[in-house]
């Protein structure tokens, strides 16, 4: 279900592009921003908490998320290079988890050490906090990894769909109508993480059992449908 | 001996039908896919690349349906009309992840490299390269595993005459081994240099079938059209349509000209000069008005 060529050429075509700058853009900016919040402001576990939930949870996983999932595949799919990848004997579903598992690395790598290291620099990992945002990043990456990677696969939009997904529906949304918030990554993530702080700074909408159980519907739903559609995928002419 | 069977294929994008029932098959040796701009050879190609589903129909490799099929890739070989690759890979680099993803190695993809003779280039990055280099590592790209069927759409495209002999002798010599080879082009003198055989689709249509010298024949065959400016149109007019080289002449007075249809191309071309000059009449213009490829192509169907 792996396969070693397929993940080289992704991962040098993923950080290869202009795109991937965002990629050490948003880091950086949460980096900063906790930097000068610990300058100014000194240790607070409440502050620490609001910083990691609302920028690096919130906006920067599934920023980088929709980069890393959408960039995995989408580019291939537009310029019509994937046919190099479509007229060889590898199965469909090994393109995809292949490219999946890099979408996740690269999630992963740019979003939760990232967390990790500025929840070090606002609090210590007072409470937990720097631990469990850094869980929930991770968590969060394997699903937004692969609802990105479907997307790319099914639409030539994928970005700005996966933009107003991660801005709009989980952030805007999330906060205002309750509904939502169970149908959303960050909430689920926030549920395990919950677990692993032992409540207090850390709360989610979403109970534990649900949230595992969505997270693992998602991926694997998400991850079988592009396996499917690739197997599907019609490359156009130029006619 | 590895044979494509396409069999009463069509296809329709929405409302626009790109294939029309469309039956042939493509056997070992040169096959050369002629038609003009537009007519359905690139999705013909696509489908026999399995990268597009026929609407009604089928394509077979040698009985195995292609879509939905990844094995029939371990004997297709396809070269794509569109330019884009891994253009941050060297051409090295990319022949040997096209090795790899068939299981082969580093041996194959410098084999493969050599015979296109792009080993000077090959540490390069394919995004420096020219349109003729890139045909020339797509190509290597698609020989990579020896398959038995080559698939190429437009591959002379952008090439310059040298490199266009080059990749003439190599798909020469892959057919002469028994390979089946399919090559798509709008040029019919292309066409002509390599292909043993040819199918001519035009307008989505399966418009002929067979060597050459068959198709060459039909093309030239067909009635010629000609405008005509004299000095006396209408003593020229009688003198012409006295001769069944002639099937009809209209005066065109808006013009100022002839309108003559010839039906036997060799003998009208030899009477023309001859009958104006037996009459002292003055030829001052005579030209074809239906040269172009498309009218060529466009009678090959209603033949």
């Amino acid at each position: 279900m792996y396969n070693p060529t397929v993940a080289r050429l992704t991962y040098r075509s993923l950080l290869g592009r202009r795109r991937a700058a965002i990629l050490f853009v948003l880091p950086g900016l949460l980096l900063l921003i906790s930097a000068a919040v610990r300058l100014f402001n000194g240790a607070d576990d409440q502050v620490a908490a609001d910083v990691l939930g609302g920028f690096a949870l919130a906006t920067m996983v599934p920023l980088i998320g929709v980069i890393a999932g959408t960039g995995a595949i989408g580019p291939e799919i537009d310029d019509g290079s994937i046919i190099y990848l479509l007229s060889k004997p590898v199965k469909r579903p090994t393109i995809i988890v292949t490219k999946l598992f890099v979408a996740v690395a690269v999630t992963m790598a740019f979003s939760a050490v990232p967390t990790l290291i500025a929840g070090m620099i606002l609090n210590g990992n007072g409470q937990q906090v720097a631990v469990a945002y850094t869980v929930a990043a991770l968590i969060a990456s394997i699903a937004y990894s692969a609802l990105f990677l479907l997307l790319g696969t099914v639409s030539r939009h994928a970005v700005v769909i996966g933009l107003v997904y991660a801005l709009v529906w989980e952030t805007l949304f999330g906060s205002l109508i309750e509904g939502a918030r169970t149908l959303s990554v960050q909430q689920w993530a926030l549920a395990v993480a919950e677990k692993v702080s032992g409540g207090g700074l850390v709360a989610s909408d979403v109970r534990l059992p649900v949230a595992v159980v969505l997270l693992a519907v998602v991926t694997v739903a998400a991850t079988w449908f592009a396996g499917q559609k690739l197997r599907g995928l019609k490359l156009a002419g130029e006619e | 001996m590895t044979t494509i069977d396409i069999d009463h294929v069509s296809r329709w994008f929405g409302n626009v039908v790109a294939v029309n029932d469309v039956t042939m098959t493509i056997g070992p040796g040169v096959t050369g896919l002629l038609g003009p701009n537009g007519a359905g050879k690139s999705t013909l190609i696509n489908m026999m690349g399995g990268f597009l589903a026929p609407s009604t129909g089928e394509v077979t490799l040698d009985g195995k349906r292609i879509w939905r099929n990844e094995s029939v890739y371990r004997e297709i070989g396809v070269v794509p009309e569109r330019e884009s690759m891994y253009d941050f890979l060297t051409g090295r680099d990319f022949v040997v992840a096209n090795a790899e993803l068939h299981g082969l190695g580093a041996k194959e993809a410098q084999r493969a490299l050599a015979t296109v003779e792009m080993e000077y280039a090959q540490d390069r990055k394919i995004a420096t390269y020219s349109k003729g280099m890139r045909q020339r590592v797509k190509m290597a790209s698609a020989l990579v595993h020896e398959p038995s069927v080559l698939l190429l759409d437009e591959p002379f495209n952008g090439m310059d005459p040298r490199q266009r002999m080059q990749l003439m002798e190599l798909l020469r010599r892959m057919g002469a081994e028994g390979r089946t080879v399919l090559f798509s082009s709008h040029i019919l003198e292309e066409v002509e240099q390599l292909a043993s055989h040819i199918e001519v689709v035009v307008a989505g249509r399966h418009a002929a079938s067979g060597d050459f010298r068959r198709i060459r024949r039909l093309m030239t065959d067909r009635p010629h059209r000609y405008l005509v400016r004299s000095s006396d149109d209408r003593a020229l007019a009688a003198a012409l349509i006295a001769d069944p080289s002639t099937a009809g002449i209209e005066v065109d007075l808006t013009e100022g000209a002839l309108r003559v249809q010839a039906v036997d191309f060799g003998r009208f071309t030899e009477l023309l000069p001859r009958v104006a000059r037996a009459g002292g009449i003055r030829l001052l213009t005579v030209s074809p008005s239906d040269e172009s490829l498309e009218s060529v192509f466009s009678y090959l169907v209603t033949a």
